[in-house]
């Protein structure tokens, strides 16, 4: 018993940190942007495909790199022709195009690689369990956690200490003013969007190697990035990397008494959070628009 | 009376009267009657989608989760309590309307993007429930198992069942019903109330109008006319499907308003028409029609962004 709650919770804690990862990308981009990113799911996909694309030329050390940037790079040009002449509009139509631009995503790579899942090969070296007792604690898994780890710490160093950073949250919380500081707002949040969707991408070729790759991958981790974002309270990224390991750990731990409402459980944390505290667990009394 | 008053008058004539004649002037060009139902159902599911978006001014896209809910509360109805159409209607409509009205309490407590964002996230639930309760809603199958009844009028009955033009035409006395409600609900000095609310929060809050409690009720009025609309789409199908309570019918909800015009009562009847049709057609030619259907979305959301009406009175007022 007590093993199999181990088991599941560390599975929560690994997937609930893909979570993190995903919700701390759209949330980057809500919070700047006011964009519902529909197709953050979409991006993830994409930057799991190429990352199984290009790893028989550079391996998979390489990919690990070029993958999230390449897709980083085919955000910065979804933002600048499609979502760009949108941001003086009503949310609504950024999220209606987003949307429309996950349909295209997922059909687009069930067209380039087919409706079938990609196995997806680790190196060696991670593959082999850490201990027999903990059969479950692959290297691979511990790899992941390390990597989502290390990417969590530089992100918050890049918004606290670079220039960059400390205007995405200045532009968070007032992007008039940053404006009229004489801040080039447009590459803000060019810039912007493209870390979120770095983030996106890396989950995508982090999430390839422990799941395999489908063209429906990406939908399946949105919605609890979602919630991820609502039960830490939108505005705080502490609050958003808090709520996705929540999440996933309550998953995890449900599991093994309620298998059925594994996935449920998500929903009744977040109502529970809104009811007793609608900002959400980190939100500010300000963001509540 | 006014020329834009006659005007107004003529149009509506017109738009009952393309609707009265549907099966006649359908199945010659190409059509047939029950696309003509299907139109009728999902237009008013995207009429009660932008009774909210259009006139309130907040964006749910989590709605195909009260539609769903309309839709297995109508084939339960049937399926285990009895065998009446009206009964299922009820039973349907009462179903999303009251969970929409205790889950509204919850989610009015946000506004703009977290809104529609808190509104996908609940819809979701629904979706999950339909999804691993497989023993009552029959899963990922969908529940079967039943079918809409005849309808006894005391002197006559009326097979609704096997004539697709007389189902035709309960749908629409149903859809007239409810058109007439929801146009009666926006002209009342509730939905004057609700297009304040739309057009400035603020100064609607100023003049001592409870904003949360109206946005609730209005959001409890929508989901009871998404529940109807949904039990009616159950009739249509003689099933209910899980991913109707998907948030990508929801998607295609909002998508049907926005493409008609959000900012007129008949504008969501209008873009369901058209999204059907273009639907219905890309899906029979080519097996990448998801792209199609994103491309269309992409496409309007840069080109149209007032909707097909919204274009054409542009036109006409610059002219």
């Amino acid at each position: 018993m007590t093993q199999l709650l181990l088991f599941n919770v560390t599975n929560g804690l690994i997937i609930g940190a893909f979570y993190v990862l995903m919700a701390l990308g759209l949330s980057l981009i809500l919070n700047l942007s006011n964009v519902i990113n529909f197709a953050h799911g979409g991006f993830l996909v994409i930057g799991g495909y190429i990352a199984f694309a290009i790893t028989p030329y550079v391996g998979f050390w390489g990919a690990l790199l070029i993958a999230p940037l390449l897709t980083a790079c085919i955000g910065l040009i979804v933002e600048r022709i499609l979502i760009r002449p949108l941001y003086g509009r009503d949310p609504l139509y950024s999220l209606l195009l987003t949307f429309g631009l996950a349909f295209i995503i997922e059909d687009g790579t069930r067209f380039i690689w087919g409706p079938q899942g990609k196995p997806v090969s680790v190196p060696a070296l991670l593959a082999q369990p850490v201990s027999l007792d903990l059969f479950f604690i692959t290297g691979y898994r511990l790899f992941m956690v390390a990597m989502v780890a290390i990417t969590v710490t530089l992100l918050f160093v890049l918004l606290r200490y670079t220039r960059l950073g400390i205007r995405i949250r200045a532009g968070t919380l007032d992007l008039e003013t940053v404006a009229a500081l004489g801040i080039n707002v447009r590459l803000l949040r060019s810039l912007n969007f493209a870390v979120g969707v770095f983030l996106a991408g890396l989950s995508g070729v982090l999430a390839a190697g422990q799941l395999g790759l489908e063209p429906t991958m990406g939908t399946g981790l949105l919605m609890p990035s979602f919630i991820a974002i609502i039960v830490g309270g939108v505005g705080s990224l502490a609050g958003t990397l808090l709520g996705g390991l929540l999440i996933g750990v309550a998953s995890g731990i449900t599991a093994v008494f309620l298998p059925a409402a594994s996935e449920a459980i998500m929903y009744v944390l977040m109502a529970v959070v809104l009811l007793i505290r609608p900002r959400g667990l980190f939100g500010e009394e300000g963001m509540m628009t | 009376m006014s020329r834009a008053q006659a005007q107004q008058l003529v149009a509506l004539a017109a738009i009952w009267l393309v609707l009265l004649l549907a099966p006649y002037w359908m199945v010659p060009l190409g059509g047939y009657t029950a696309l003509g139902t299907r139109v009728l159902v999902l237009g008013l599911a995207a009429m009660s989608v932008n009774f909210l978006l259009g006139f309130t001014g907040v964006l749910s896209f989590g709605h195909a989760a009260y539609f769903g809910l309309g839709a297995y509360g109508a084939g339960l109805s049937l399926k285990f309590l009895a065998s009446s159409t009206p009964l299922s209607l009820a039973s349907g409509m009462l179903l999303g309307g009251i969970i929409g009205a205790l889950l509204g309490a919850i989610i009015v407590r946000r506004r703009g993007v977290y809104f529609a964002m808190v509104t996908i996230a609940f819809g979701q639930v629904f979706y999950y429930i339909a999804f691993q309760w497989s023993s009552l809603t029959g899963g990922d199958d969908g529940l079967r198992g039943f079918t809409r009844q005849p309808l006894h009028l005391g002197l006559a009955d009326i097979d609704i069942l096997s004539n697709a033009n007389a189902f035709y035409y309960f749908v629409l006395l149903c859809f007239a019903l409810a058109a007439a409600v929801m146009g009666y609900i926006l002209r009342s000095p509730f939905g004057r109330t609700m297009i304040a609310i739309r057009e400035n929060e603020r100064r609607a809050r100023f003049l001592g109008i409870p904003v949360e409690r109206h946005i609730w009720i209005a959001f409890t009025l929508s989901c009871f006319f998404m529940g109807f609309a949904g039990a009616l789409y159950a009739l249509v199908n003689n099933f209910a499907d899980p991913r109707g309570l998907h948030y990508s019918q929801s998607g295609d909800f909002v998508m049907m308003a926005v493409m008609g015009g959000m900012r007129s009562f008949w504008g969501p009847l209008l873009g369901a028409a058209v999204f059907v049709v273009i639907q219905d057609y890309i899906s029979s030619v080519t097996v990448n029609w998801m792209s199609f259907v994103g491309m269309l979305f992409v496409g309007v959301v840069l080109l149209f962004p007032r909707g097909i009406l919204g274009f054409v009175r542009r036109r006409a007022a610059t002219q």
